[in-house]
């Protein structure tokens, strides 16, 4: 059971918890790998996924994993709503419960914004990406992923590399990863990795060549283009030159391990394509788990008493 | 009307007064304050001719407090406050002087401006209202404001408030210039390019959280350039609300270099640290940000060794709307004026400052900086006079603030000693 009827991060969630909602998703995994992808588990349920932030591929697994545990979806998408009128978010989500859901999920560009609606809201708020805090259904996801290719996590050396500040997922990560048992090690240049972030309990490189050393795991980051110009890095030129996953340095990591991506992938920035598309890659099956892990998610948050 | 207060603990260090006795208000003055045993206070009463007896017994009797920084957002912003509601508020909590700040709408950066606030403070204000001017015009930082007519108007220091002045060169001038008034430039200290977009204090609690931080340099830097440009200019500097153990340290350096300038700190600086931030409490947002365990220490003992001048509560009042959102939307802000005395109290109750220091810190050092005749008992000043219960106790519930703004990280806390009547010109609030 789950002691939250929201999920706002991984920091909230314990290590029996990220247990629970993994072995579910297992389950689930076997429901969409069939001929008939459909359960009745949550069916008269709604979902609405609430997107003040443009996403594809999450806003979509979200729906896809509704839909398959037979519960009605709503998309909320900003442009077309009363936002644009200047209604306020407080007022935006109280209408979303007032018109029936039970489940909000929320992506957000501002911290904080899943946790706001939780204290205000009747219903199960998943947390689909706020700020610069977490996007936990993405770690965890990922987790699901790396247990099913490598059997374990404990013990594991990964590495994750990239914009550290700025990334939701790597924060997710690191919560989820370190609960688990993995040695997690950060890669990215110092102007993108907070200086307090050791204090979690991960270890800091700003250099491929010894980053990648024995490593299990290597998840790369998305490099925003935005930053560019922002004083993190002088050119994505340079950023690649240093930080892009290539060949040569894919071959200082352990021979059996694996390279993850959240998407969307910058090709030739932070990852090349012989990469990306190589068999080391797990990319598009981390796309597949987020279905089950996102309906795990949503099965174990209907099951929380009120 | 004559009101006499008798038996109090008078404590006033403008006279070196610390004992039990008995004041006399005559006509909204101070007509005569002693300090005798009892047996001799009953019989005086009988010969005096009194519209009023107050008995203070057990409480202390101090000169009203005055708070040199305080935003009462009128004009421009009278949903979040009026200078009714927030000069309530300030005798509520014990002040019977307010020092306004200019970021209202329109901008207090002309003579006009600031007779409106008068005005509106003679008709509707329950205690003395004092301006302070912006130091340039429109707050942009870009051309000196017209100070010394506004000073003829009633402005009694000059502050760019929240949008300091980063032109090191304009700062400059401001401190040169406001010389021929004689008033201070109070200087809101935060280098806004390093701390752009941030949000709260950076460290640990800002990564955990997500939210971009402010680091404490952003604070120092300035500090210490204001620091120099007094200095270099002889201008009366006042340094608002300081938040972290290096501007304690860099403010103590100077001091001890025998720099001539005064210092802030806010309630919320010794109480709390960022850890109120956790959950998203928009209450706890507030600029300078919140910092932690080691910077409330250093604060205590800036206080404690006179590094810190003076305490003000930055009275930052919003409407409930603007901070029930998302974080990094909501204002800065935290509304101050009725919890500050109970929690400077707690700074007595702690032993870092005796009760003479603390009616210093909130009435005598504001009152000499500003140059005002406020911030004592003496015979012929305003009955400025609080009276205070140092033991009575009670709950924070900001649906009791008369104040507007129920914007408080203080909700539900329970605080001893609170003011339990406070004069003001006279005028009796209790």
């Amino acid at each position: 059971m789950l002691n939250s009827k929201d999920l706002l991060g991984i920091k909230e969630l314990s290590l029996e918890e990220i247990n629970l909602i993994l072995d579910t998703a297992a389950g689930f995994k076997d429901v969409i790998g069939r001929d008939i992808k459909k359960v009745p588990a949550l069916r008269g349920k709604t979902a609405v996924n609430l997107f003040f932030e443009p996403s594809t591929r999450t806003r979509t697994s979200f729906e896809l994993a509704a839909k398959r545990l037979s519960t009605d979806v709503i998309n909320f998408s900003v442009p077309t709503s009363s936002v644009v009128k200047g209604e306020s978010l407080i007022d935006t989500a109280l209408t979303v419960q007032a018109l029936g859901a039970d489940f909000i999920i929320i992506r957000h560009a501002s911290s904080g914004v899943p946790h706001l609606l939780a204290k205000n809201l009747r219903v199960s708020v998943i947390n689909a990406g706020d700020g610069a805090n977490e996007h936990p259904t993405q770690a965890l996801l990922d987790a699901f992923t790396i247990k099913e290719k490598k059997n374990k996590i404990e013990g594991l050396e990964i590495a994750i590399v990239g914009d550290i500040t700025h990334s939701r997922v790597a924060k997710s990560n690191i919560y989820c990863l370190t609960k688990l048992g993995a040695r997690v090690r950060l890669i990215g240049p110092p102007t993108l990795i907070p200086r307090e972030i050791k204090e979690m309990g991960v270890e800091v490189l700003h250099n491929m060549e010894d980053g990648l050393k024995g490593v299990d795991v290597l998840m790369m980051l998305r490099i925003q283009m935005e930053r560019q110009g922002k004083g993190f890095f002088p050119s994505t030129e340079e950023y690649s030159k240093n930080w892009c996953l290539t060949l040569e340095r894919l071959s200082l990591a352990k021979d059996d391990s694996i390279v993850m991506h959240p998407g969307p992938m910058n090709r030739g920035i932070e990852i090349v394509s012989e990469i990306a598309d190589g068999p080391r890659s797990v990319i598009l099956e981390q796309v597949t788990n987020g279905i089950a892990v996102r309906m795990a998610v949503m099965y174990l948050l209907a099951g929380v008493k009120r | 009307m004559r009101i006499f207060i008798r038996s109090g603990h008078i404590i006033d260090p403008s006279q070196g007064i610390d004992g039990i006795g008995d004041i006399l208000i005559d006509n909204g003055k101070i007509k005569e304050i002693h300090i005798r045993s009892q047996e001799q206070t009953a019989n005086i009463i009988e010969e005096l001719q009194t519209d009023r007896i107050i008995d203070a017994k057990g409480l202390m009797v101090i000169s009203g407090l005055v708070d040199m920084h305080v935003h009462l957002r009128e004009p421009g912003f009278e949903y979040k406050e009026t200078i009714s509601t927030g000069t309530m508020a300030a005798i509520k909590g014990g002040f019977t002087t307010v020092c306004c700040m200019p970021n209202t709408f329109p901008v207090n950066d002309n003579a006009s401006v600031t007779e409106f606030i008068k005005r509106k403070a003679s008709q509707e204000g329950h205690c003395t209202v004092l301006p302070i001017g912006a130091i340039t015009k429109g707050q942009k930082g870009e051309e000196l404001a017209e100070i010394g007519t506004m000073r003829n108007e009633g402005c009694i220091a000059f502050s760019d408030d929240g949008n300091p002045v980063m032109n090191s060169l304009i700062m400059r001038r401001a401190l040169e210039y406001s010389k021929a008034f004689n008033v201070p430039v109070i200087s809101h200290c935060e280098d806004l390019t390093l701390s752009e977009g941030g949000m709260m204090n950076e460290g640990l609690m800002s990564v955990t959280l997500g939210l971009k931080g402010i680091p404490v340099e952003a604070e120092q830097i300035m500090i210490f350039r204001d620091i120099l440009l007094s200095e270099l200019t002889g201008g009366r500097l006042h340094i608002a609300h300081v938040s972290t153990e290096g501007s304690v340290n860099l403010i103590r350096s100077a001091k001890e270099r025998g720099v001539i300038f005064t210092a802030e700190t806010c309630p919320h600086y010794f109480s709390i640290t960022e850890d109120a931030v956790k959950g998203y409490d928009t209450n706890a947002k507030v600029n300078p940000p919140l910092r932690t365990g080691r910077d409330i220490d250093a604060i205590k003992e800036g206080l404690r060794d006179g590094t810190i001048d003076v305490i003000v509560t930055d009275h930052a009042p919003h409407h409930r709307d603007e901070k029930l959102r998302e974080f990094d939307m909501a204002p800065f802000g935290i509304s101050g004026l009725e919890t500050a005395l109970s929690l400077s109290l707690r700074l007595v109750e702690e032993g870092i400052l005796t009760m003479n220091q603390l009616v210093e810190k909130m009435s005598l050092n504001p009152a000499r900086i500003l140059q005002v005749n406020k911030g004592n008992l003496k015979i012929g000043s305003d009955a400025d006079i609080v009276l205070l219960d140092q033991t009575r106790e009670f709950k924070v519930e900001t649906e009791r603030f008369v104040s507007k703004g129920k914007n408080t990280p203080f909700q539900g806390w329970v605080l001893k000693g609170m003011p339990v009547l406070t004069i003001c010109k006279g005028n009796i609030y209790e």
